[in-house]
């Protein structure tokens, strides 16, 4: 019960993280991809000003999730952190990378100092999510066994299912980033943002359906039971949900109603988040862990859960006056760069 | 003894390399801590001057430092994350033998973090955008998330030197107290030593690059105010630090009397134990004994009553305990110096070897944060968990933490080069007081 209970917790958390971190990273992709410095400028504009505000309070989430998961279920993290070392460590460097040139891009006084801090931080917005994706999707592999770096260093996380879900974590996050911008542009009532925005909304969304679908192959012959689990039941609900949310947010999309598309976008990512979570049940680090084997000692679980709840109380409210003053215009201070 | 929980223990052939990465990136991020403590409670006070007094330097300084907060406490949340990462990448057998017992304490911290991060963003966005009265509240939050992060952490490491809330029945932990480890007795002292230390490294560091403008000629009232301000700030903590300072000493003496040994490097129990100054050459008879136990002729356990496997490397330890207390006693005199001025003359005092003396304090301030954290951290191993858990028993079997270590140096180089830089040229962005 306070197993599942803080297992539930940590998925939320990492729910939160997967949506509005991975929208971060999105912004991240498409300041990489949005075109020479001219041209870019305005997109890349945008971006800064929507995301300046809500960066750190995004990326908190992930602290959330991995407390959770050492207080809560130690055995696994520490079985997950020394077996999947590897993508971890450059996913942290990213992060590092990432929110450094970001911080600083403010900073900079010149064009070309805004570039080469904007491509260290684009590139690390790719980098970030392609990792923790491959993690994630060596875990539903089940190449993660309990002890001290058990499995394999390189092999556990560069099977055709991590590489898969690295993917489309940095494909989902794209998209979500193009839905989140296009409804921040059509706020700020920018007409060209909107177009350009609600272009890549398509694309990517249209692309993540594409990938997500050929995954399902991937986990048919990879992870058999994870497929079971994803085509019956919970999961299957959850699948089906993810499109459909998938298919309304493009629509959505195509009558310019960017608004509702934010929630509809979210649902979607989330779901398969969900959907994961309940078709590896009750595995934790498939097929070797399940949650209740892996838990902390009841009295752990009560006082975490207690205070998850408490922090959840104030953190909530705080969080939506943050996303209220930064959604309606009122957070922003201007420095621009000199030519 | 313990059994591993992931059925341990490995070959790490590079665990002096996984310290060293770990021990780099703590002294990367602790003085980041020190403005996530201290920044939010100096610019809030700037504001709440502007809004007694009405004037409008106050304000812009106010927003000047908020903004240097902003990018300080932006680069503590990234340094931050790739602790939370190591604590699992390089000692993963600690976190899943003990996790559950010390957890809980980060996981609150987790949310101390989110809220300071919600508020600063809110509190520097929000500038001209909120009422004054709304901006001014957004910043207590700051205030008192930065406190009881600082809280959390100093508990997981105070249970670290005083493990308690569990017991172990045949090498497995059992009987976990949350509760009982999160509040841990060690807390107190270290919490007090480390807050202030928050205090006195962001306020010498601040003052430093106020009198290092004022050795350039900059004597406006800008500088004034700011270098008073934030001189004020450490002067204020700095001869309290010397008592905290103290009574951390007499805990460790008491609990870890190892761990006090390699402070002075003592190899042998003695009585009446004098204090060693300057590598041998000088000793104060009795010193020890009066420091430890505030008695000169009290018996100070040496190195001696552990066995050589079980020795801190003292050589370390006694080097960095005193380069702290140097320091530490230091700025206490220069900062005696400044409010002996203040009080009898209301001015800073006018030699220039004063300003001299400032724009040094402020590197020095850190250099004893770090000398301090090695201290207490060196002078418990071969211990992760006091007595329970040895370092090597923790370490990750996974490879390539030399080439982890490598990476994670170039980019710290390249990050704080880039951060220096940042910082520079807000100091010299045009200051503007609004009429």
């Amino acid at each position: 019960m306070l197993a599942d209970l803080s297992a539930i917790l940590t998925l939320v958390g990492l729910t939160a993280y997967v949506i509005l971190g991975g929208a971060d990273f999105g912004a991240g992709f498409w300041d990489l991809t949005a075109g020479g410095p001219e041209r870019g400028a305005p997109v890349r504009a945008m971006i800064k000003r929507a995301m300046s505000p809500v960066w750190e309070a995004n990326h908190v989430w992930l602290i959330f999730v991995l407390v959770m998961l050492w207080t809560g279920f130690p055995d696994a993290f520490g079985s997950i952190t020394s077996t999947l070392a590897v993508p971890l460590f450059l996913a942290a460097l990213g992060i590092v990378l990432r929110g450094g040139a970001f911080a600083l891009k403010g900073q900079a006084a010149t064009i070309a100092e805004a570039r080469a801090l904007g491509a260290t931080f684009a590139l690390s917005s790719v980098v970030v999510p392609f990792f923790l994706g491959s993690a994630a999707g060596a875990i539903a592999a089940g190449e993660v066994p309990v002890g001290n770096a058990r499995g394999d260093e390189w092999g556990s996380w560069t099977g055709a299912l991590p590489l898969f879900v690295g993917v489309l974590a940095v494909i989902a996050g794209a998209h979500l980033a193009a839905v989140f911008l296009g409804a921040d542009s059509s706020r700020a009532g920018d007409r060209d943002l909107v177009d350009a925005f609600r272009r890549r909304a398509l694309g990517s969304g249209l692309a993540a359906g594409a990938v997500a679908i050929a995954g399902l192959a991937v986990v048919n012959s990879d992870a058999p039971d994870l497929y079971d689990g994803l085509t019956s039941g919970a999961g299957l609900a959850c699948v089906i949900g993810s499109a459909a949310f998938g298919l309304v947010t493009l629509w959505l999309e195509w009558r310019e109603r960017f608004e509702p598309a934010r929630y509809t976008a979210a649902a979607a990512v989330g779901a398969i988040v969900a959907g994961w979570a309940l078709a590896q049940r009750p595995y934790l680090l498939p097929p070797h862990l399940t949650v209740r084997e892996a838990a902390a000692p009841d009295a752990t679980l009560l006082a975490l859960v207690i205070a998850a709840c408490l922090g959840m109380a104030l953190l909530i409210p705080a969080l939506a006056w943050l996303f209220k003053l930064a959604l309606s215009g009122q957070l922003s201070y201007e420095e621009q760069p000199r030519p | 003894m313990i059994d591993s929980a992931l059925g341990g223990p490995v070959n790490q052939d590079y665990l002096l390399q996984a310290r060293q990465m770990q021990a780099m990136s703590f002294a990367v991020h602790i003085p980041l801590v020190c403005f996530g403590i201290a920044f939010p409670a100096m610019v809030v006070f700037l504001e709440g001057l502007w809004l007694r007094t009405g004037d409008p330097l106050y304000k812009a300084l106010a927003k000047r430092w908020s903004k240097a907060m902003l990018i300080l406490f932006a680069i503590g949340v990234v340094t931050g994350t790739i602790l939370s990462f190591e604590m699992g990448l390089l000692w993963p057998d600690f976190m899943a033998s003990f996790g559950d017992v010390f957890g809980l304490a980060f996981g609150i911290e987790g949310f101390s973090f989110f809220m300071e991060a919600i508020f600063i963003a809110i509190y520097v966005y929000g500038w001209d955008r909120l009422s004054p009265r709304t901006h001014i509240a957004a910043g207590v939050p700051m205030i008192v998330a930065g406190f009881t992060g600082s809280l959390m952490v100093i508990s997981v490491n105070g249970w670290m030197n005083q493990p308690t809330g569990f017991s172990i029945r045949d090498g497995e932990v059992v009987d976990v107290k949350p509760l009982k480890a999160l509040f841990n007795s060690n807390l107190w002292h270290e919490l007090t030593h480390m807050y202030l230390a928050g205090f006195l490294v962001a306020g010498f560091l601040v003052a430093s690059v106020y009198a290092a403008a004022w050795l350039r000629g900059r004597r406006d009232r800008r500088h004034q105010v700011g270098l008073v301000v934030a001189l004020s700030v450490a002067a204020l903590v700095a001869v309290p630090q010397l008592l905290v300072g103290d009574w951390a000493a007499r805990t460790v003496a008491g609990r870890q009397p190892v761990k006090l040994a390699a402070f002075e490097g003592l190899k042998e129990t003695k009585k009446g134990a004098p204090f060693d100054l300057f590598g041998g050459r000088i000793e104060i008879p009795k010193a020890l004994s009066l420091l430890a136990f505030h008695d000169p002729s009290a018996k100070v356990k040496g190195l001696d009553t552990v066995p050589r496997d079980d020795q801190p490397p003292w050589h370390i330890v006694k080097f960095t305990f005193r380069t702290m207390v140097f320091i530490g006693s230091a700025l206490a005199a220069l900062g005696v110096w400044f409010m002996w001025s203040w009080w009898r003359r209301r001015r800073l005092p006018a030699t220039v070897w004063f300003y001299r003396a400032l724009v040094a304090a402020g590197p020095l301030a850190v250099v004893a944060l770090i000398c301090g954290w090695i201290t207490t951290e060196v002078g418990r191993q071969p211990w992760i968990v006091y007595q329970v858990m040895r370092t090597e028993d923790a370490v990750t079997g996974a490879g390539g933490i030399p080439v982890g270590f490598g990476a994670l140096t170039l980019v710290y180089v390249a990050l704080g080069g880039i951060a220096y830089v940042m910082l520079r040229r807000l100091a010299r962005t045009s200051f503007e007081v609004e009429r």
